[in-house]
């Protein structure tokens, strides 16, 4: 029969390489350990799910990951976002921002308000969150070497539309380790970094209980061009170095582990994607549990964010894009996702317009409403191969993490540049694979149309550099001078010593200091990451 | 050019951006086809870029970025080449640069702008083709 019907391929593997059999029976899965592997969800290992009754009893929060231009025209974006039924809100900052330069700085010269919105000064959230009341939202920030910073001027602004901070709801990416390896949106040396986290562990679990102080994010090292495997490794391995450092820092697991939080990508290759996550979630459980010593149960799960895969959009007939998203947006929810973006189909040509955006929140809410998926917890589970997959993705992350741990830990390895050799061969392989043909990409190697060209691009005019540079110089001669040196010296001072350095932060951001001018403190004390380069000479 | 003599490039990343995923694979690419690759890593201005560029004598620089700073980025880069009197490099750009840039870039002397989905061996053609014609 097989020779007569001969199979496409003489080898079946997926994205990392594991072979994929024809067909898989009970004896791919140990029945018997069903309850130590899989068990029911909402409770250890969490395999099958956070929460005991998954989506019957809320939807994941729909977040689309926005943010360009000013503070106004992305104030308008979050506004239209929510009219159209969004959840929660999700901040892109531009890079400047990211880098900790103001928008006035040289380094910052094209490049103000292109990725996202642009975030001087308290004045400029202030805009960004107006008519938006913080204690009806939950807010995501993608930022991470001024995480400090930016939570400081959420709670500043909180401050003025009365809201607690206790009852504030959000998320700070604040994982750096994934920056030095993928993403490249470092300022400090890894070590001032780590204690910049830990401070806000710390500050945090007193002040802000509801906040999820980090997110501890696979989506950029598989963007960078990781196989899921590496992804879960690594992303684990990033963990595992954060709780080493707050446990340094003195913290407790179990004051600080519930308030972990994660961020993975949803790549093409749908049922190695949903067994990814399933995989992530047992063996952190397995993590938290065995070598953290943790009690309580939050502490052991992952709870995650996701987002599809942006490096799976094409510029080629970008209208396959809303198809890939809507398969990469399923696997997410089949693997229990707690939080979604949907990338849209424009994003491999430029920032999305409104048309794009649109279709990809309903892409979301027609899998949450429509589908029928979302009615019963994990319902993929006890499929042979998403089983014998689910344990195939621990075993291989695991050894990455022994490996990992063998070198020091994370941090280490990538001082070694082992995490970025790792991602980039990976990067290599899979381009390989497109040109050789070995891996379709439809409308890209295969299938492929004349196009014209695309039409009603978003962009962002350059005349906002002058605007945020007009607002700054502004501002500087507004606030109170004396107020702002003493905030800076203050927040030097904390820097130099043990202190925590996020009360001298909130109060350098309530006397308007900008987050240039902060950053410039901390790498006065600190210095600046100098980067290892692992191509060429 | 003569065979003896591999191809120098400059892989560089200017601006803020720090997706390099794009540029150390091209960079892997050209390595692979026999070229000598030097990469500046991230956050480089037009300075530096060109600094590096004459120092090292390369025949190519590969300029990539993904963050719409192209548009202030690579003109810069070929204004201060100009001003060094340096005008036997081959400038490439390649990221995610609306088509509608293409002809502005290519006007200020950029010579080629590979898009998302380009095959590294077009890139590599590209340059054998076109290094010092």
């Amino acid at each position: 029969m097989v020779q007569k019907h001969p199979e496409r391929k003489v080898v079946f593997e997926n994205t990392s390489g594991i072979p994929v059999k024809r067909v898989y029976t009970p004896l791919d899965e140990d029945a018997e350990d069903y309850l130590k592997t899989s068990g029911f969800p909402g409770e250890f290992p969490f395999t099958r799910g956070v929460q005991p009754t998954m989506y019957r009893g809320r939807y994941w929060t729909m977040r689309q990951y926005a943010g360009f231009a000013t503070a106004e025209e992305s104030n308008r974006r979050y506004r239209f976002l929510l009219e159209q039924g969004q959840t929660g809100l999700s901040v892109a900052f531009d890079l400047p921002t990211q880098i900790g330069y103001d928008s006035d700085h040289e380094m910052a010269i094209g490049e103000v308000g292109k990725v996202g919105v642009a975030i001087d000064s308290l004045e400029d959230m202030e805009t960004l969150f107006a008519g938006i009341p913080l204690d009806r939202v939950s807010t995501s920030m993608t930022i991470n070497a001024p995480a400090a910073v930016l939570l400081a001027m959420y709670i500043a602004v909180g401050e003025k539309q009365g809201v607690a901070s206790s009852d504030l709801r959000g998320t700070i990416q604040n994982d750096i380790l994934k920056e030095y390896s993928s993403r490249g949106t470092y300022i400090f040396p890894p070590k001032p970094s780590m204690r910049i986290i830990t401070d806000i562990f710390s500050f945090c679990a007193g002040e802000v209980p509801q906040w999820n102080t980090i997110s501890i994010s696979g989506y950029h090292i598989r963007e960078a061009g990781s196989t899921a495997v590496q992804e879960v490794a690594f992303t684990l391995a990033n963990g595992i170095a954060y709780v080493d450092a707050a446990l340094k820092a003195g913290l407790d697991v179990d004051t600080f582990g519930p308030r972990l939080s994660f961020f993975f990508n949803a790549h093409l290759d749908f049922l190695e994607e949903v067994a990814k996550y399933r995989a992530a979630r047992r063996l952190w459980a397995t993590i938290m549990r065995d070598r953290f010593n943790a009690k309580n149960p939050r502490s052991m799960m992952i709870r995650f964010h996701t987002q599809t895969a942006g490096c799976t959009l094409t510029a080629q007939q970008p209208k396959n894009n809303i198809v890939r998203v809507a398969f990469q947006a399923m696997a997410a929810v089949l693997g229990g996702t707690q939080s979604l973006h949907t990338n849209s189909m424009d994003e491999a040509l430029c920032l999305p317009s409104e048309e794009a955006v649109r279709i990809a929140l309903r892409t979301q809410q027609l899998i949450a409403y429509e589908t029928g998926v979302a009615d019963t917890a994990d319902p993929l589970g006890g499929s042979y191969y998403l089983e014998s997959l689910t344990d195939e993705i621990y075993d291989r992350a695991l050894a990455y993490i022994q490996k990992i741990d063998e070198m020091g830990g994370a941090v280490a390895a990538v001082e070694k540049g082992y995490i970025q050799r790792e991602i980039q061969e990976s990067a290599y392989r899979y381009q390989k694979d497109i040109e050789k043909g070995a891996r379709v990409v439809v409308g890209v190697n295969r299938f492929q149309v004349e196009e014209p060209e695309p039409a009603n691009l978003l962009r962002v005019d350059p005349v906002v550099r002058d605007d945020q540079a007009k607002r700054l110089a502004s501002l500087r001669v507004r606030r109170e001078r004396e107020r702002v040196s003493g905030a800076l010296e203050a927040l030097r001072r904390a820097a130099q010593s043990d202190a925590n350095v996020m009360p001298p932060i909130l109060e350098a951001v309530k006397a308007y200091a900008t987050l240039g001018e902060i950053c410039d403190v901390l790498r006065g004390v600190f210095g600046e990451y100098e980067p290892i380069t692992t191509i060429g000479r | 050019m003569t065979s003896s003599k591999k191809i120098r490039v400059l892989a560089a990343k200017p601006g803020l951006d720090g997706h390099d995923r794009g540029i150390k694979v091209v960079a892997c690419a050209l390595m692979d086809a026999g070229m000598e690759v030097i990469y500046t890593g991230l956050r480089q201005t037009p300075a530096q870029i060109v600094e590096a560029a004459v120092q090292e004598d390369v025949d190519v620089i590969a300029l990539s970025i993904l963050s719409g700073a192209h548009d202030y980025h690579f003109p810069k880069v070929m204004e201060l080449l100009r001003e060094k009197k340096v005008d036997n490099m081959l400038v490439l750009g390649g990221g995610i640069i609306p088509k509608e840039d293409v002809s502005g870039l290519k006007a200020c002397g950029i010579a080629e702008i590979f898009g998302p989905g380009t095959s590294t061996e077009d890139i590599v053609a590209y340059i054998r083709t076109h290094v010092r014609e």
